[in-house]
């Protein structure tokens, strides 16, 4: 073939970037499929929140929750906690995929660079969906009153997915700012606890010193729970309107995937 | 080996291509063009820039200065429309291990743009053409090195691409699964008429695969022709190794010990 002729090679098109999209996701769903184990082992951490936490905080009334009983306010927050915890170390697995070279491999492809960044947060939307259902079962086995309202579980799915790909992808842009596993080891253990305890994952935002009250509204894990906790236990009433909820986490979401977008290739020079 | 004419047209121009990193240039102007179907090697001692130099044309490295044309597309202007056109066989181990060989295989497919009708039948195809047609639902993991490069090559090859870039692709792999990596590249070449642009530490490497080798030292191209050439200018009866050593010098160049750790750990993956 002339080199004229390989001049006629086509553009990328709105289907070529979904299917390169789902092209990531598939590799974490094979992944998946194939070793559930680490799911098991992820639930460790939500049923002793549950069970030691929850089960003392239910005795204890100190935390005002309204006309909902503690372990189904606290339920939805950690369903978001667990999925956060997971997604937050995404950022690490593609510090990992570039010291192999999977990375490069990506970037050399002509998969837009938002198809493989959505890709990977629409992967960790997938183990969070999987996280979801542990801690649905969880939370089932310890007698909290779940909603099965079919547009409530929509609404929890969607809530986990897009908030795994706000967390990952959050995670992605440390990755490319730090570049290194040693250095993003630290980050991660820094950023994880302080986003979980300035949010209402586990405490209402009312009960929170000024300042915290401020931090929290600038947390997306906040409008994350809130929009949870309404769609996931019948009788609890979002704190904020629940349009906002969604707006301030998917608006979030999308301009974290465009910045990362941007920063993704400096991972792989 | 076949000598290319120079008048066949060039699938890659490279001019004055230039990287620096704060103050230390990797790769110093380089200039020279690959011929369509040819095969060329690129060797230099560890630091000369082999690496950098590709990085550069295959997108992943902004240039500092000069420029590349890189079948028919402009690096700098159209990188997308490169990505298209060529394949690239990273040095280290870039396949994912647990998934299967068929799996690593449709990935790329889909983000090369295989219609989805053919993905099936050109995934086949390729295992069956790199000999891992019995092993492709086996897990990735349980390979041997010289499967895996051979899987990776397979990659590289699904959407068909008009130049082919292979960092050290036999890195690591004992003689028998070298030849049998070099039988592979050789069919590629002679199948496919796939242009290939291949980096080595291996002068018997170049002497087996490549119709012409390009000697970089210091970020500099020092030399580029056959091997026949390059040995006329040092001695009619020298030995290879002796062509390599005029033109590349035996200074050890200070590496840096992540790299070296790299280098390591891809060496006894594959091992």
């Amino acid at each position: 073939m002339s080199v004229a002729a390989l001049r006629g090679a086509k553009t990328e098109t709105l289907t070529g970037f979904v299917s390169k999209t789902f092209a990531i996701v598939g590799v974490e769903i094979a992944k998946l499929r194939r070793d559930p184990t680490d799911l098991f082992s992820r639930a460790v951490q939500p049923a002793l929140w549950m069970l030691v936490f929850g089960q003392v905080f239910s005795h204890t009334r100190a935390i005002p929750t309204g006309n909902v009983r503690y372990m189904d306010f606290m339920a939805p927050g950690i369903l978001a906690q667990s999925v956060l915890f997971t997604s937050i170390f995404y950022g690490l697995s593609a510090i990992w995929e570039r010291d192999l070279g999977i990375l490069q491999k990506y970037l050399v492809s002509p998969a837009p660079r938002g198809a493989l960044v959505l890709g990977k947060a629409l992967s960790a939307g997938a183990r969070g969906l999987a996280q979801a259902t542990i801690v649905y079962v969880l939370a089932l086995a310890l007698g909290v009153r779940v909603s099965w309202s079919p547009l409530g579980l929509l609404g929890v799915i969607l809530t986990v997915v897009v908030g795994a790909a706000f967390f990952s992808t959050l995670s992605l842009i440390i990755a490319c700012i730090v570049r290194s596993r040693e250095r993003f080891m630290g980050i991660g253990q820094v950023l994880t606890m302080p986003l979980f305890f300035a949010s209402n994952a586990i405490y209402p935002v009312s009960m929170m010193p000024g300042w915290l009250q401020v931090l929290s509204k600038g947390n997306p894990l906040t409008y994350e729970v809130d929009l949870l906790r309404s769609l996931m236990i019948p009788g609890a009433v979002a704190t904020m309107h629940l349009g906002l909820d969604a707006a301030v986490l998917s608006g979030s979401t999308f301009l974290f995937i465009l910045i990362a977008s941007q920063m993704y290739p400096r991972l792989g020079t | 080996m076949a000598d290319i004419p120079r008048s066949r047209s060039s699938i890659l121009e490279v001019r004055g291509l230039t990287r620096r990193f704060d103050g230390f240039i990797a790769v110093d102007h380089v200039t020279f063009s690959v011929g369509e179907g040819e095969v060329l090697g690129l060797v230099g001692l560890n630091g000369a820039g082999k690496t950098t130099l590709i990085k550069m044309l295959i997108t992943l490295l902004p240039p500092s200065e000069g420029s590349a044309v890189v079948c028919g597309y402009d690096l700098r202007r159209e990188p997308a429309m490169v990505r298209r056109t060529i394949g690239y066989v990273p040095q280290l181990v870039s396949v994912d291990g647990d998934l299967t060989g068929r799996e690593n295989l449709q990935i790329y497919a889909r983000l090369y743009d295989v219609p989805g009708a053919e993905r099936a039948s050109r995934v086949d195809q390729a295992l069956r053409f790199m000999d891992l047609a019995d092993v492709g639902d086996k897990l990735v993991r349980a390979y041997s090195g010289g499967m895996v490069r051979r899987l990776e090559i397979a990659q590289s090859m699904l959407h068909r691409p008009h130049l082919l870039f292979l960092d050290e692709p036999t890195f690591g792999l004992d003689p028998v699964a070298r030849a049998s990596v070099w039988r592979h590249i050789l069919e590629l070449r002679n199948n496919f008429g796939a242009t290939i642009l291949l980096t080595t530490h291996l002068l018997d490497e170049v002497e087996e695969l490549c119709d012409r080798m390009a000697i970089m030292t210091h970020g500099k191209l020092a030399a580029i022709g056959t091997v026949e050439e390059l040995r006329q200018q040092v001695g009619p009866d020298a030995p290879l190794d002796e062509v390599f050593v005029h033109f590349a010098g035996t200074h050890e160049q200070e590496g840096e010990f992540r790299a070296a750790a790299r280098l390591r750990r891809t060496g006894r993956r594959l091992g």
